[in-house]
């Protein structure tokens, strides 16, 4: 027996494919996932040094970002849109990469498709050019976000050079409460470390409240690690793990399947392994979160009140915080509760999945959403949507007055049309609360599935826990 | 790329802590299919009205701001996403580097694939920068891995030696991975593949 490692150790050194002095350590690449947006001048630079993809068969592509969540039939009207997607699927096909193209029935966020289709698994590195990759990491998954020249890197090599990060224990013990939820254990490590808490790091989540997650929270908690600062979060996998991914679509089956769980099963972190930095959250103390500011790490309990910046020492840190109330025109130490609401959205790659959906339609059955508010319901992917329509979810989402679209990251990011209007606000169950993050001028509150149906119902900030039985 | 050359500049300020990278360059851009243009959409929602009109006060709109080649940000800058429309929109503007007390990952590794230089410098260093006149000018040499004040002082800023012979020499990565083809071969022969996209 060797030194104990870290599953990030293990992943690490599993995937050195050479490490020269003076250059960092050549990493191979298991899965690159490739959309629309991040990967049109990778290509380019392809076909202008006259390289191929070196391995199609560890690259998928699907369309997301700038794709209409508006009925399929109707064109896509943006016409820079329209041709971004095009020359995706024009990519994917001229380079021999599989893809679920605008039309196909499996389209989706890329960070839905991956797991769904079992693409993602254990032990393997996974890039993409986009920084919510590491939502992958929850399936024990070295997984991070990349950029374009990078993209272009793994297309034509399916290596990256890299650089060795630093181990950082994320430990959550305990039992959540009723209407706490995954989203809001990843937006209290958010708030607790901060938006650059995490820089140069690996999170590896543990703990009995970690364990006790679903595939689909897990991955909730592991998609913000970035909100954080961390390129890369993930969990080691155990039977949830297993049990969630046999029988998808690419993952090995029989013999194989047996030999690949038992490689596996050799994952987790080794008794006694040292990580660099730690820190922990109690899950039980934890309520329902929301964030008040402009970015993800400004965020408290929902029974909270907005911080005054007069009580920041930090002069830059306060007039960060003063600027953040002016944007978001919140006044200092009012409460959120009660705070009117314009939009709802409920999608994107950390809460669009058929378990958040379940969750909101939970909240809004029999029940009305205000007629201020417009809220919009978004499935993370073509095969969830269907799914959630077998379950009568839609009827549940249409007779309380919201609106059911096509998958995709929608007014996660506003890339598509789908978007706040200056001034209005939003509770998103989304990642990202930056100024005009979801439209210019638009005002996010981050919050989970069942608190942003409760905001939709009350028309404003509001505490799930009131509405439960 | 092009070499990367010692340079003397006056600054501009944008300081302001965890600026992201929606803010360098808004999402609603990031529809192009090229690298072209991005340096007139820098900042775009604090540069123009709802117009479209340049804000007459937002610093990049000043005339004098446009030939100036570093800007000094408040602390984790590029935090977000992992656009590299960010660093393209930068050294399209006409910045060559970004001082900071630090930046965030992904950020810095694209800055260093597109010849613009993240230098961090320790906090006393960045309040002594910040407290300079409007036409204080700096020197940055990456060889020597110095900024140079205009009191004549310095400070060493770190670069790992790798990106330091990339951007010194203008090699592009991909040229050095593509070199190294006999150890990815052997890697792949050993290498237990459990996915066939193709399939």
């Amino acid at each position: 027996m060797g030194q104990p490692k870290t599953i990030i150790e293990k992943l690490w050194d599993q995937h050195v494919v050479v490490e020269k002095p003076g250059a960092p350590a050549l990493i191979y690449i298991d899965l690159h996932l490739v959309h629309e947006v991040t990967s049109p001048q990778a290509f380019a630079g392809l076909r202008s040094r006259g390289l191929k993809v070196r391995r199609p068969d560890l690259t998928f592509a699907t369309t997301d970002h700038s794709t209409p969540t508006t009925p399929k039939n109707l064109p896509i009207v943006d016409p820079i849109a329209a041709a971004q997607v095009k020359q995706l699927e024009e990519n994917a096909k001229e380079f021999g990469i599989p893809c679920f193209g605008y039309h196909s029935p499996q389209q989706g966020i890329v960070h839905v498709i991956g797991p769904e289709n079992g693409l993602t698994q254990p032990g393997m590195t996974v890039v993409c050019g986009d920084s919510h990759t590491a939502t992958h990491g929850a399936f024990g998954a070295l997984a991070f976000g990349i950029g374009t020249s990078e993209v272009e890197m793994v297309l034509a090599t399916q290596c990256l050079p890299q650089r060795k990060s630093k181990t950082f224990e994320v430990r959550v013990d305990g039992v959540l409460k009723p209407g706490v939820t995954a989203k809001d254990i990843i937006l209290a490590l958010c708030a607790k470390v901060g938006i650059g808490g995490g820089t140069g790091s690996v999170f590896e989540y543990c703990g009995s409240a970690i364990r006790s997650l679903t595939m689909e929270e897990r991955m909730t908690v592991c998609n913000m690690s970035i909100e954080a600062g961390a390129r890369a979060g993930l969990i080691a996998p155990d039977d949830v793990t297993y049990q969630y991914l046999n029988g998808r679509r690419f993952v090995p089956k029989g013999a194989e399947w047996d030999a690949a769980v038992e490689r596996w099963k050799q994952l987790p972190t080794d008794e006694g392994a040292t990580y660099d930095k730690s820190v922990s959250i109690d899950a039980s103390s934890l309520e329902p979160m929301i964030t008040f500011g402009t970015n993800p790490g400004m965020g408290m309990p929902i029974s909270g009140a907005v911080p005054e910046p007069s009580n920041v020492s930090d002069p830059i840190e306060r007039e960060s915080l003063t600027k953040a109330l002016n944007y978001m025109a919140l006044e200092p130490g009012k409460p959120l509760l009660g705070q009117p609401i314009d939009v709802v959205f409920v999608g994107s790659c950390t809460n669009s999945r058929i378990s958040d959906l379940r969750a909101a339609a939970s909240v809004l059955k029999g029940r009305k959403v205000n007629p201020k508010v417009r809220m919009m319901v978004v499935p993370g992917s073509q095969i969830i949507k269907k799914q959630a329509e077998s379950e009568g979810l839609d009827q549940v989402f249409r007779e309380a007055g919201a609106e059911w679209r096509e998958a995709g990251c929608s007014m996660c990011i506003a890339m598509n049309g789908d978007q706040l209007t200056p001034g209005q606000y939003s509770v998103s169950t989304s990642n990202r609360n930056f100024e005009g993050r979801q439209g210019k001028g638009g005002r996010t509150f981050l919050a989970s599935p069942e608190t942003a149906a409760a905001s939709a119902i009350e028309g404003a900030v509001a505490d799930v826990r009131r509405l439960m039985p | 790329m092009i070499k990367f050359t010692p340079f003397s500049t006056k600054i501009v300020q944008i300081p302001v802590d965890n600026l992201d990278t929606d803010q360098i360059i808004p999402a609603r851009f990031l529809k192009t299919i090229s690298k072209d243009g991005l340096g007139d959409q820098l900042f775009y929602d604090w540069r123009y009205d709802a117009e479209g009109k340049p804000k007459p006060e937002f610093v990049l709109n000043q005339d004098w701001a446009k030939v100036r080649n570093v800007l000094l940000a408040g602390d984790n800058f590029g935090c977000g996403s992992s656009r590299e429309h960010a660093p393209w929109a930068l050294t399209q503007y006409g910045f060559r580097a970004v001082i900071s007390t630090s930046f965030a990952d992904i950020f810095k590794n694209n800055s260093l694939k597109n010849s613009l230089l993240p230098i961090v410098v320790d906090p006393e260093t960045h309040k002594k920068l910040l407290a300079l006149p409007e036409d204080a000018e700096l020197s940055i040499d990456l060889a020597s891995q110095t900024l140079t004040l205009p009191d004549g002082s310095s400070v060493t800023f770190p670069v790992d030696e790798f990106s330091k012979y990339l951007l010194l020499e203008g090699v592009d990565e991909l040229g050095y991975i593509l070199q190294q083809e006999e150890s990815i071969q052997a890697f792949e022969a050993q290498r237990h593949g459990t996915l066939n996209t193709l399939a």
